[in-house]
């Protein structure tokens, strides 16, 4: 019985060494969410409620915690005493460890933490709460990590499935607001497009090129002359529609408003903070890192794409009337921004999009905190005059929500000034200056769209004059703890660093993309 | 050539001469003709021994003990007035038959019927000095085309039920895709075994395998060395009722249960074109029973006894053990009650699918473990034990998981099934 | 041979994807794309890729597109009016300048670049399957070495992005179950609802209004607008059975 052993032991496959500690973050990260599902699926009477956004709290400080020796040996060079030092790849050569995909990992740790604690509250308030979404969310996070590590484009393809699908997921999850389900659905459906275009552009490069795997595509870009690159410029362009669309540049952004304003506040802020960072991190590595000797053939497209974004971003938000739509042309418009530090193609334009992203990040999870607390239960009232005199029935989150605002404004003293300066510096210092010339008049109209918002919180509500009725007002929105902690951070954040940038900026220096072997 | 047949031996040599153009001619005719005749055969007998097994006589007009019943029912549906609905699909109602019988025929392609595997032959058989397999195709898939062509059967079955424009067809397809659809995977899973063991797609490299002698019973005498036996019978079982499932015979037969949708898929049918329905449906039993013969029961494969040419021997044996599995089917019919559809769906998710993979794992396991040098009866009985032990805790896991699911979804006044 | 093998099947495939679109009846549509398939598994036999067009004719055709077929047939839209609506004006017009671009731009591309493919098959290296015939009159059929190939690659140079497939279908499965779970208790309007949006507040017409032939206009319009929300229910529920 059972001889299936007579067989002859069959050749063993070579399979690729794997470093472990390469993968650690990942790993946290995606096995937790796993192991939740597990524990909440056997235990789901005897678990209390606060234990899912805590749990998920304790992974993503977990993940950042993992990255930091990372970085310490990412960020260093190789030595006598550590060899090892410097950028590493691993599983043959599918995924790459340095100081760039590191950064990103702790930045999608601390998104995880702080979506967290404000989505604890904002499930609860909505009646939908449950392990799915901190699930969703910490292995939309992982997909983040997988795509800026991806050393070889199939990677690179899953890793933008894992981050998109779970976020189309999420944005479809309040299923009582009719909204919700059609901003998941166009999410989904122009994801789903978008995503075959990128197929498709891996599949010509690979044709141009004969490798799916950056190391050797770059090889072969440096030492064959095509005689004739169109097939590897028509995968430039796809793939660069694919990025496009999940950055939300112009003039693939038109599914942003709509889907800001349909999905859960704080699904919007991890869309707006995580997803558009996997989504810059995958286009550096593939575009500056891979296809970089090539950058004068891909870089006039993307200055005619940062300039549409910008102008389109800040022109079209000043007509808006709700803030979630506002602040969805305010990140097409920051998308611009980023494209300008792409664009520059150097190592410096790199290091100014992490800092922008990172600035970014906080700044944009704070403004859907506060959107999410002064919107109340139900998730629908978001145009303007909903929020008016926010600032005077409850001055701490309209203070708050005027940082933020100022900060994505660029005034300065905030980290958002930073952000905007070092790009623009970048691209001037790569001779794009009508593109810095762009960018700092869009700067000025999109200060407009964040001053009417600033307007309506601060001067505009004056029925609610009356004293009484203005205390009351200031209780109807409590300020849970999660949110609470989420606003110091991001408050913090966005002034520490705008005040005292240099370790931020030498930080995303030192997180150069470097496509190792391995 | 095109490398598609290149597993013949048949198409090694100067491929383009007329000798072997003729003997793949007469393959596909005798392939044809063979299939045609014992599904008519197939037929008379179901009824005849159906009868017995009910007590009554069964057709015994047309020709001697009524075997050429089948043929004058061929003749009087051939004649008969074809109809077609006035809500019907025209281009798709006209198109599903042949979705049906199509595949059914195909399947029959890769399936050897013959040859000589006794005292360790490789099947082949000399044509005029040309060697070839007896089959009519060995593609490089092998396997894998029978489970692609019945993936295409459903097509059939399920736009016969749609263009018809009628109810009771359309829940009769309904129910038949989901129903194949389902117990496609547990078939799948259930031949991934055999992969296992074989480490070939190759349907003549599948019987190569189990020619000869296998394991001892009880150290009494030699069993045959048939998959069946030889890994466990599980997934035999598991392909067994997979394949009765997808075949909707009796006791899977909700696709066509009189009692609640009329004939289902086939009710607004008629004539030839449900003649072709008919003979797609036996043609499956014929054919899915020598898939069943090759996989688990060594095909041709058997001991040469003289008397005849070896080469014949496996035609003898073949066709010996497609008899048993064609009188299995009648027999199934014949005492078995029809399941209830959740009943269907509750028996292939939950019971077949899991079984199905936990052995594939457990079959995996042993493998991996002998390449490690453990293979003393003792040895492999550890690893079965830590196995099991291993499998029950993830399945009491699950257990809780689901009763935890259930209880939950009832505590917020959902409907709870199962 | 493998020169009228490739056009016989492209055309099908051409013929096959135009007809998904083209076609009024989704039923019929599906039916396209099962010809679509078909017509790549034959391109994937050309090309020697016999594992990948057995898996293409058994998960494409024999799974994925039999779900569509049930989800038609189930839900019902199988008729032809059901997909005529137009929900934005003139977007077939746009959809057919775009189509036309982006066929110009290929040719162009096609034509910039005929016969130029730089880049070298991967398996070039590997023994392609064929059957060796042995001096002494055996055969040694190299089968299933599409098969080991493709096993060697999925656990080497692939392993990880086969690995992380395990997330995606994680996903998929907590996703389906997220969708397709009916909220608790029932669809209750939210509190103090007032879509901000005009789009998504179905008008209703007054019997007033029906007769006044000034809303006429209005009247027309109506139809768009339940349309959208029609298809942004019947969307999720699309949505729920793909995941």
């Amino acid at each position: 019985m059972l001889n299936i052993l007579a067989q002859p032991p069959t050749d063993a496959i070579p399979t690729p060494d794997v470093a472990w500690s390469g993968l650690m973050p990942l790993l946290i990260l995606s096995g937790g969410a796993v192991l939740l599902l597990t524990i909440v699926s056997l235990a789901k009477d005897f678990i209390p409620r606060w234990f899912t956004p805590i749990y998920t709290v304790l992974i993503g400080i977990a993940t950042g915690v993992a990255a930091i020796p990372l970085w310490l040996r990412v960020t260093d060079t190789p030595s006598a005493a550590d060899p090892n030092n410097g950028p590493f790849a691993t599983l043959d050569s599918s995924f790459g460890v340095d100081g760039f995909s590191v950064f990103f990992t702790m930045l999608f740790a601390a998104v995880v933490v702080l979506v967290a604690l404000l989505a604890n509250d904002y499930l609860r308030r909505e009646d939908i709460d449950g392990p799915e979404f901190y699930v969703l969310m910490m292995l939309s996070a992982s997909g983040g990590i997988v795509m800026a590590s991806a050393n070889d484009l199939i990677v690179m393809f899953l890793g933008l499935e894992i981050l998109s699908i779970a976020v189309y997921v999420m944005a479809a999850m309040h299923s009582r607001r009719i909204e919700s389900q059609e901003a998941g659905m166009k999410y989904f459906v122009l994801g789903a497009l978008s995503s075959a275009v990128f197929l498709y552009g891996i599949a010509l490069t690979y044709g141009a090129t004969g490798s799916t795997n950056l190391v050797e595509i770059r090889e072969f870009l440096s030492n064959v002359i095509l005689l004739n690159d169109a097939l590897l410029l028509a995968g430039f362009a796809l793939l660069l529609v694919g990025f496009g669309f999940k950055v939300a540049a112009v003039p693939f952004h038109s599914w942003t408003p709509d889907v800001y304003q349909g999905a859960p506040t704080p699904v919007v802020g991890f869309m707006a903070s995580a997803v558009k960072a996997a989504a810059f991190a995958g286009m550096l590595r593939v575009f500056w890192l891979t296809f970089g000797s090539y950058r004068t053939d891909w870089q006039p497209v993307i200055y005619g794409l940062a300039i549409a974004t910008l102008l389109v971003g800040s022109f079209v938000a000043i007509v808006q009337t709700d803030v979630k739509r506002m602040l969805a042309y305010s990140s097409i418009s920051h998308a611009g921004y980023l494209l300008v530090g792409v664009q520059a193609a150097t190592n410096e334009g790199t290091a100014t999009v992490l800092f922008y992203l990172a600035a970014y990040a906080f700044m944009v999870i704070g403004s859907f905190t506060v959107i999410t607390l002064a919107t109340g239960p139900g998730d629908a009232k978001t145009s303007l005059t909903d929020i008016a005199g926010l600032a005077r029935t409850r001055p701490v989150l309209g203070i708050a929500l005027t940082v933020f605002l100022l900060g994505q404004a660029g005034v300065p003293f905030t980290s958002g000034f930073f952000a905007k300066f070092y790009v623009i510096s970048a691209a001037a210092d790569a001779n794009s200056y009508g593109l810095a010339i762009v960018a700092m008049l869009a700067a000025v109209v999109a200060a407009f769209l964040y001053l009417r918002i600033m307007m309506a919180i601060w001067l505009d509500g004056d029925e609610v004059a009356d004293p009484t009725e203005l205390a009351a007002a200031k209780a109807g929105i409590p300020v849970p703890w999660g949110a609470a902690v989420v606003l110091v951070v991001t408050v913090g954040f966005t002034l520490v660093f705008g005040l005292w940038p240099e370790p931020m900026i030498e930080m995303a220096r030192d997180a150069v993309p470097a496509l190792a072997i391995g | 050539m095109p490398a598609i047949f290149s597993l013949d031996p048949l198409f090694l040599g100067d491929a383009g001469n007329l000798e072997i153009l003729a003997i793949v001619l007469a393959k596909v005719v005798i392939a044809f003709a063979g299939l045609m005749v014992s599904v008519m055969l197939m037929v008379w007998w179901e009824r005849k021994f159906i009868s017995d097994l009910q007590n009554r006589i069964g057709p015994n007009r047309a020709g001697p003990f009524g075997i050429l019943q089948t043929l004058a029912d061929g003749i009087k549906l051939f004649f008969k007035e074809d109809l077609i609905p006035d809500q019907s699909d025209r281009f798709v109602f006209k198109l599903a038959p042949y979705l049906s019988l199509v595949p059914a025929f195909l399947v029959f392609a890769v399936v050897p019927i013959g040859g000589d595997f006794s005292n360790g032959g490789d099947g082949l058989i000399s044509v005029f000095g040309n060697d070839t397999y007896v089959q009519l195709a060995d593609p490089h898939i092998g396997i894998l085309f029978v489970l692609a062509m019945s993936s295409i059967a459903v097509y059939g079955i399920m736009l016969a039920g749609w263009s018809s424009g009628s109810k009771y067809p359309l829940l009769g397809s309904v129910r038949a895709s989901a129903q194949m659809v389902s117990y496609e995977a547990a078939l799948g899973l259930a031949l991934v075994a055999v992969l296992l063991k074989t480490g070939s797609l190759s349907t003549t490299t599948i019987v190569r395998e189990q020619a000869g002698e296998g394991p001892e019973f009880l150290g009494l005498f030699p069993m045959p060395d048939w998959n069946v036996i030889v890994l466990g019978v599980v997934p035999f079982i598991i392909f067994f009722i997979a394949t009765t499932a997808e075949l909707n015979r009796p006791p899977f037969d909700l696709v066509e249960a009189e009692q609640e949708i009329v004939g289902g898929f086939h009710t607004e049918y008629s004539s030839i074109r449900f003649a072709l329905f008919f003979l797609a449906e036996f043609m499956n039993v014929v054919t899915m029973s020598a898939v069943m013969v090759t996989l688990f029961f060594g095909g041709p494969a058997g001991p040469d006894l003289g008397v005849l040419p070896a080469a014949l021997w496996g035609f003898v044996w073949f066709f010996a053990k497609l008899f048993v599995f064609l009188c299995l089917f009648i027999g199934l019919r014949g005492t078995l009650p029809r399941l209830r559809y959740d009943q269907l769906m509750d028996l292939g998710w939950k019971l077949l699918i899991p079984l199905a993979l936990g052995w594939v794992l457990f079959l995996a396991t042993l493998d991996v473990f002998s390449d490690r040098g453990w293979t003393s009866g003792g040895e492999r009985l550890v690893v079965t034990g830590v196995f099991l032990a291993a499998m029950l805790v993830f399945a009491g896991l699950l257990m809780v998981a689901i009763s935890n699911g259930k209880k939950a979804r009832e505590r917020d006044g959902e409907e709870v099934f199962g | 041979m493998e020169a009228i093998v490739f056009f016989v099947s492209a055309a099908i495939i051409l013929a096959g994807g135009l007809g998904v679109i083209v076609l009024r009846n989704p039923v019929h549509a599906a039916l396209s794309l099962v010809a679509t398939l078909f017509g790549v598994a034959v391109l994937f036999i050309d090309m020697e890729a016999y594992f990948l067009a057995a898996v293409q004719v058994i998960v494409y055709a024999g799974a994925i597109v039999v779900l569509f077929l049930f989800v038609i047939m189930l839900v019902g839209v199988d008729k032809a009016e059901d997909i005529y609506a137009e929900p934005i004006i003139k977007q077939r017009q746009f959809a057919a300048l775009a189509a036309a671009g982006m066929l110009i731009l290929v040719a162009l591309v096609g034509v910039a670049f005929a016969g130029d493919v730089t880049g070298q098959p991967s398996n070039e290296d590997m023994t392609i399957s064929r059957a060796i015939e042995n001096p002494d009159g055996t055969t040694t059929p190299a089968e299933t070495s599409n098969i080991n190939q493709l096993a060697e690659a999925l656990f080497t140079d692939y392993v990880f992005a086969f690995e992380i497939t395990a997330l995606l279908l994680t996903i998929a499965v907590v996703g389906a179950v997220v969708l397709a779970r009916r909220p608790k208790g029932d669809l209750q309007p939210l509190p103090d609802v007032e879509p901000s949006w005009a789009l998504r507040k179905p008008r209703a017409v007054t019997p007033t209004e029906a007769t006044d032939p000034s809303a006429g206009d209005d009247a027309d319009q109506d139809p768009d607008e339940t349309t959208v929300d029609q298809a942004a229910t019947d969307g999720a529920e699309t949505d729920e059975a793909k995941a």
